[in-house]
C-alpha cells in the first residue's frame, strides 16, 4: 500500500477515507457493459476495407464480388458517404484539409479506410471486405516531417498548399537577454517517437436510427468533449436529433477514445439501411486505421543557467509529425504552454510549435495532451545542465523548484499555479528511496551489469479548460468548459445523483457518491449515481484534462448547497422558526435552540413532493438541484503575446527509477521504482493510487518499448501486439508510492487531478536512469524514446571506439 | 466463399451442459459471447497475446480467441460468470480484486481473475515469481499491475488462512472458492 500521508481533514466522514470502489463489483463479475456487448435485434455489422498504400489515388472501387456474398447488405465508398456528410472538424485554420471517415479520392496513409462493408455478421463483413476490389494509383510518399517542409515535397493535402498545418512562435520575457548573460547553455535535441495509449478495448459504436421520432441513438466507447454535437453536424442533423448514451463502460481510453469518424460512419449507415449498425474495430484497425496515434515529436531545447545552477531561460521548439489528419490533436502543441516551465522558476521562455502533415495515421489526444513529451524534453535538458555543472540532479532541481511560499505562482506564459510543496515531496522521495536504490545500483554494478538511477519531476495540470485552443487558432474562442451535476431527492428521501458522461475506469460513480455523501451527510452507499444521455442530461465535457474530481466536486457542492437551502426553507415554514434558527444535520433540519425539534430528510422530501399545503407559498414543488460548474480561474481570452490563464490546479510528482542494463544485449530492466505524488486531497485514495501507478506503467512502455514503426514506403510494421509491445507484469516492478497532501485553494475539498501524473514523469525518469547507467559505462546519453536494446547497444559500442569520430 | 463445416458441440460451461452448433471457424470466444450470451469474456487483440479472453478449459487457462469452439467439444469451460456463487457471493479472488482495487476499466479483469483463479487452484502459497508467471500472459493497461499483484497475494493469504483453520476438520477440496 502507499505510505500513509496526512489523514483526511478533521470532520470529513467519507472524503479521503479508504473505501471500496462501487464500480469494481460489476467488473469482477463480468457484468460490465461494453459496446461490444450491445447487439440490438437486427443489428448489422461493419468491416472496413483499408488502403494498402501510404499514398494513392483511388481510381475505382468494385464492390461486385462482395455484394454477391450471402449476408453482405451494402458496400459504401468514400464518395457515397461524402454526398450526405460533412468533413470532421479541424481545430486549426487548415483550408484544404478535409478529414472524412472513408477516404475520398485519395488515401493518405496505409490503413486508411476506403470502403465499409455491412453484413449480417462481423465474420461475413470481413469476408466481404476481402472481396472488394480497389484500383489504386500510387502517389509519392512523404514520411519525414522535416523533409515535408521542403519546397517540392509531396503534399499530403495538395489543396492546402503546404504540409505545414500550424506554426506559431511565442516569447515571454527577455529570453535573448537571459541567454546572453548566462554562465552556460545546455542544448539538445530529443525525440519522442510515435506511440499511443492503446487501450485493450478497441473503439466501438452502435448506432440506430428511429425514423418515427427522427432520432439517432448512439452507444459508443467514447471519451470526447462535444462528441454528440460534432456527430450531428457531420451527419447534417440538428443537434437535438442525436442521443448519445453514456451508460456504456469504456474499456480504457487515456484520452484516445474519440471515435468521431467511427460514429459518423455508423450513424450514416444506420440511417441508410434502417437497421442498427455496429462497428467494433479489430486490433489492426485500431492500431493503424482509427486515427488513434499520439504525439510524434522532435524537440530542440536549450536552457540558460548560472554557475550556481539557477536556470534562467528556456528555448523550446517542438516539431510534431501530425500524420495525415490533424483535427484536435494538433492542439497538443498548445496545452503545454500552460505549464511550459514545469515546476521550475524559469523567468523567460521562447516556444516554437510546428505541426506537419505526413503519410501516417492521424493523431488523437493522448494522456496529458502533449505534456508528457514536453516534460521529457525539459527534464532531459535539466539533466544535461546537471551533467555540465557536475551537480547532483536532485540538488539542481531543488535549486530551481518553485518554493512553497511562492504560491500562487504566475509563470511567464500567463498561467498561475495554485499550490504546491515541491521541496517537501522531493525530500520525502529521497528519504524513502535514494539510499536503497543507490545500494542496489552498486550491487548490480558489482555483478557486472550497468546500472543507473533516474530522476524526474513533473506537473499534472488539472481542471481542464479549453483556453489553449485559441493559441493555435483565434477562431477557437472557448473560455469555458462547464460540467454539471444534478442531485435529486425523491419523495421517500432517497438521493440520486445524475451525471452525463461515460467513464473509462476513473470510478466516477464512486467519486460522485463520496462527494454527495460528504456534502449531504448521507452514507455514500445509499446514494444512487446514474448517467443521463446527451439529450436528457446536462452540460458535460467528458473526463478530459484531469478535470472530473475538480469539476464534479464543484458541481456536487453547488447542487448540494441549493438542496440544503430548500430543505431549510421548507423546514422553517413547517417548524415556525426562521432559517437562521435552524441547522442542517445529515439530511435532517433541526432547531438550534431545541435540537429535539427536527424534521427528517424523508419528512421534508414528502412535503416537497406531495404536500403543497405544507410548502412555503410560491415555492416550486419537488426537491432537486442542478449546478453547472465553471472551471476555476480562466474565463478570458489570450493576450497578444499568447499568454493566457489555463488550467487552475497543478499536482506535483517526483520519480526515482533504478535501471539495470545487460551490457551484452542492451536489455534494460527496472528492478525498483519510487514515486512521491501530491494531488491535494484524494477523494478515494485507492483510485488515485491506481491512476498514478498505471500512469507510470504506461510511461515505462513509452520509455522502453512502444513505438509505431513504418518502413520506407509508409507501411506499418507494428500492426499487432506481437510487434507493438505493451508492458506486461514482468516489465513493471513493484512500484513504491508515497503521497503528500497540499490542498488546492480553488476546489471543493482541496483536490487536484490525478490521472496523468504517472505518465508525465515516468518516461523522463526511466530515460534519466538509462542515461545515468550509460554515463557510468562511458557512453553518451540516448535522447530518443523508446530506448530499445539496439539503441543501448549502439551507444555502448560507440563509447568503445576512439573519441575522434565514429558514428554515434 | 465458404465458411467450412458446421459442428455440433457439447460443452459444459460453468457447470451447465450446453449443446450448440457452430461453424468450424467460430472461436470459443465468439461461441461464448454470441451464442451463449456470456459477454464477460472480452476480446482485446484476437491474436492470443493480451489475455483478455482467458477462460479455463478443463481448469487450465486458454485464450478463447485462438481456441476453436469445436475444440471445446467434450470439455469443461469456466468463464468469469462461473466464479461467483449462484447467490451472487463473490469468490475469494473476486473479493480480493475489489479490496485492493485491482482494476480500473475492467476490460482485462475477467482474464486476470481466471488466470489468478487457476494459480490458486494449484497453490495457496504462491511466490511473487509464481504470481508473475501466472499473470505474465495477461496485459493490463490501467493499473500497472501493482494492485493486481496485491490482490492475488491477498487472496492467497486468505485461502491459506482458511486452510489453517480447516486443518483440524476434514479437508475441503482446496478450491479457490467463495466466501461463505
Amino acid at each position: 500500500m502507499a505510505e500513509p500521508g496526512p489523514g483526511p481533514e478533521p470532520g470529513w466522514r467519507f472524503v479521503s477515507r479508504p473505501a471500496r470502489v462501487r464500480e469494481d463489483r460489476r467488473f469482477v463479475t463480468g457484468h460490465g457493459r461494453f459496446v461490444a456487448d450491445l447487439t440490438p435485434p437486427g443489428t448489422l455489422h461493419v468491416a472496413l476495407v483499408a488502403s494498402v498504400h501510404a499514398h494513392a489515388r483511388i481510381a475505382g472501387i468494385d464492390p461486385g464480388a462482395a455484394l454477391a456474398l450471402d449476408g453482405v447488405v451494402a458496400v459504401v465508398t468514400g464518395a457515397q458517404l461524402a454526398e450526405d456528410t460533412e468533413p470532421m472538424r479541424q481545430y486549426v485554420d487548415a483550408p484544404g484539409v478535409a478529414w472524412r471517415p472513408l477516404a475520398l479520392e485519395t488515401a493518405r496513409y496505409a490503413g486508411e479506410w476506403v470502403a465499409a462493408v455491412v453484413a449480417t455478421s462481423r465474420a461475413v463483413a470481413e469476408d466481404g471486405a476481402e472481396l472488394v476490389e480497389v484500383d489504386y494509383q500510387p502517389l509519392p510518399v512523404i514520411l519525414d516531417p522535416e523533409r515535408a517542409q521542403d519546397p517540392g515535397a509531396p503534399l499530403v493535402h495538395p489543396a492546402h498548399g503546404s504540409n505545414v498545418v500550424v506554426h506559431r512562435e511565442f516569447v515571454w520575457g527577455d529570453v535573448d537577454g537571459d541567454f546572453a548573460t548566462a554562465d552556460g547553455t545546455a542544448r539538445l535535441r530529443v525525440r519522442w517517437q510515435r506511440s499511443a495509449t492503446v487501450p485493450l478495448e478497441t473503439f466501438g459504436v452502435v448506432a440506430s436510427w428511429d425514423p418515427d421520432g427522427g432520432l439517432l441513438e448512439v452507444w459508443a466507447s467514447v471519451q470526447m468533449p462535444q462528441f454528440p454535437d460534432q456527430l450531428a453536424h457531420c451527419l447534417r442533423l440538428a443537434t437535438n436529433r442525436v442521443r448519445v448514451h453514456f451508460d456504456v463502460d469504456v474499456g480504457g481510453s487515456y484520452g484516445t477514445k474519440r471515435g468521431i469518424k467511427h460514429g459518423v460512419l455508423a450513424g450514416y449507415l444506420a440511417r441508410l439501411l434502417g437497421a442498427p449498425v455496429k462497428l467494433v474495430e479489430d486490433r489492426a484497425e485500431h492500431m493503424h486505421g482509427g486515427d488513434f496515434h499520439g504525439p510524434d515529436r522532435r524537440f530542440d531545447v536549450e536552457l540558460a543557467y548560472q554557475r550556481d545552477g539557477t536556470i534562467t531561460a528556456l528555448r523550446l521548439a517542438a516539431l510534431d509529425d501530425q500524420g495525415a489528419y490533424p483535427s484536435r490533436s494538433v492542439l497538443q502543441l498548445a496545452k503545454p504552454v500552460g505549464s511550459i516551465v514545469g515546476p521550475y522558476r524559469i523567468r523567460s521562455v521562447a516556444y516554437r510549435a510546428t505541426g506537419v502533415l505526413t503519410n501516417k495515421p492521424g493523431q488523437v489526444a493522448v494522456r496529458g495532451f502533449g505534456q508528457a513529451p514536453t516534460n521529457y524534453a525539459i527534464e532531459s535538458a535539466v539533466d544535461a545542465v546537471a551533467a555540465a555543472l557536475g551537480m547532483d540532479r536532485l540538488e539542481l532541481r531543488r535549486r530551481n523548484l518553485i518554493r512553497a511560499e511562492q504560491f500562487p505562482y504566475r509563470i511567464p506564459s500567463g498561467t498561475t499555479y495554485d499550490s504546491g510543496d515541491y521541496h517537501t515531496v522531493l525530500d520525502q522521495l529521497e528519504a524513502a528511496g535514494l539510499a536503497a536504490l543507490t545500494e542496489r545500483r552498486d550491487q548490480l554494478r558489482a555483478q557486472g551489469l550497468l546500472a543507473g538511477i533516474g530522476v524526474a519531476t513533473c506537473l499534472e495540470p488539472s481542471g481542464g479548460n479549453a483556453t489553449f485552443e485559441q493559441l493555435l487558432h483565434p477562431g477557437n474562442d472557448k473560455t469555458t468548459f462547464p460540467e454539471g451535476c444534478r442531485l435529486r431527492v425523491d419523495a421517500d428521501g432517497q438521493v440520486i445523483a445524475v451525471i452525463a458522461l461515460s467513464s473509462a475506469g476513473q470510478a466516477h460513480e464512486s467519486l460522485v457518491a463520496t462527494l454527495v455523501g460528504e456534502e449531504l451527510g448521507r452514507d455514500p452507499a445509499d446514494v444512487m449515481v446514474v448517467r443521463a444521455d446527451s439529450l436528457s442530461g446536462l452540460p458535460s465535457q467528458s473526463p478530459v484534462g484531469s478535470r472530473m474530481a475538480i469539476m464534479l466536486g464543484a458541481g456536487v457542492r453547488g447542487a448540494a448547497d441549493a438542496l440544503k437551502r430548500k430543505l431549510l426553507a421548507v423546514a422553517a415554514h413547517n417548524l415556525g422558526v426562521g432559517t437562521d434558527g435552524l441547522a442542517y444535520d445529515r439530511g435532517d433540519v433541526l432547531v438550534r435552540a431545541d435540537p429535539a425539534r427536527r424534521l427528517s430528510l424523508q419528512e421534508l422530501a414528502l412535503i416537497a413532493h406531495r404536500h403543497a399545503h405544507r410548502m412555503p407559498p410560491g415555492m416550486e414543488p419537488g426537491l432537486e438541484a442542478l449546478h453547472v460548474a465553471q472551471v476555476p480561474g480562466g474565463g478570458t481570452l489570450a493576450a497578444v503575446d499568447g499568454s493566457v490563464a489555463m488550467y487552475p490546479c497543478f499536482a506535483f510528482e517526483a520519480h526515482l527509477a533504478l535501471v539495470s542494463i545487460d551490457p551484452g544485449t542492451g536489455q534494460v530492466a527496472i528492478p525498483e521504482y519510487y514515486v512521491a505524488h501530491d494531488c491535494g486531497t484524494m477523494i478515494n485514495p485507492q483510485v488515485v493510487r491506481g491512476m498514478v501507478l498505471g500512469g507510470i506503467a504506461h510511461g515505462i512502455g513509452v520509455a522502453l518499448y512502444e513505438r509505431f514503426a513504418f518502413d520506407e514506403h509508409g507501411q506499418p510494421l507494428t500492426r499487432s501486439f506481437m510487434d507493438y509491445l505493451l508492458p506486461s507484469i514482468y516489465e513493471v516492478p513493484h512500484l513504491r508510492d508515497l503521497e503528500h497532501h497540499t490542498p488546492s485553494p480553488l476546489t471543493s475539498h482541496g483536490q487536484k487531478g490525478s490521472g496523468e501524473a504517472g505518465y508525465m514523469g515516468a518516461p523522463a525518469a526511466v530515460a534519466s536512469a538509462v542515461n545515468d547507467a550509460l554515463a557510468a559505462g562511458g557512453a553518451a546519453p540516448v535522447q530518443a524514446l523508446p530506448i530499445g536494446p539496439a539503441d543501448v547497444w549502439a551507444a555502448l559500442r560507440a563509447a568503445r571506439r576512439p573519441a575522434s569520430g565514429g558514428p554515434q | 466463399m465458404t465458411v467450412g463445416t458446421v459442428h455440433d458441440i457439447r460443452v459444459v460451461v460453468n457447470g451447465t451442459p450446453r449443446a450448440v452448433r457452430a461453424a468450424a471457424r467460430t472461436s470459443l470466444a465468439d461461441l461464448l459471447r454470441e451464442q451463449l450470451d456470456l459477454t464477460g469474456t472480452r476480446l482485446g487483440c484476437e491474436h492470443g497475446v493480451c489475455g483478455c479472453c482467458t477462460v479455463l478449459l478443463d481448469g487450465e487457462p486458454v485464450r478463447s480467441c485462438i481456441v476453436l469452439a469445436a475444440q471445446a467439444d467434450g470439455h469443461r469451460v469456466t468463464t468469469v460468470e462461473g466464479l461467483a456463487g449462484p447467490d451472487g457471493s463473490l469468490s475469494v479472488v473476486q473479493e480480493a480484486f475489489c479490496d485492493t482495487h485491482a482494476l480500473q476499466c475492467g476490460y482485462c479483469t475477467p482474464g486476470m481473475l481466471l488466470a489468478a483463479h487457476a494459480l490458486l487452484e494449484r497453490t495457496h502459497t504462491p511466490s511473487s515469481g509464481e504470481i508473475e508467471e501466472a499473470l505474465g500472459g495477461n496485459l493490463c493497461r490501467c493499473t500497472g499491475y501493482v494492485q493486481i499483484r496485491e490482490a492475488v497475494a491477498l487472496a492467497a493469504r486468505r485461502l491459506a488462512a482458511s486452510d489453517a483453520q480447516a486443518s483440524d476438520a476434514p479437508a475441503s477440496d482446496g478450491q479457490a472458492g467463495r466466501h461463505g
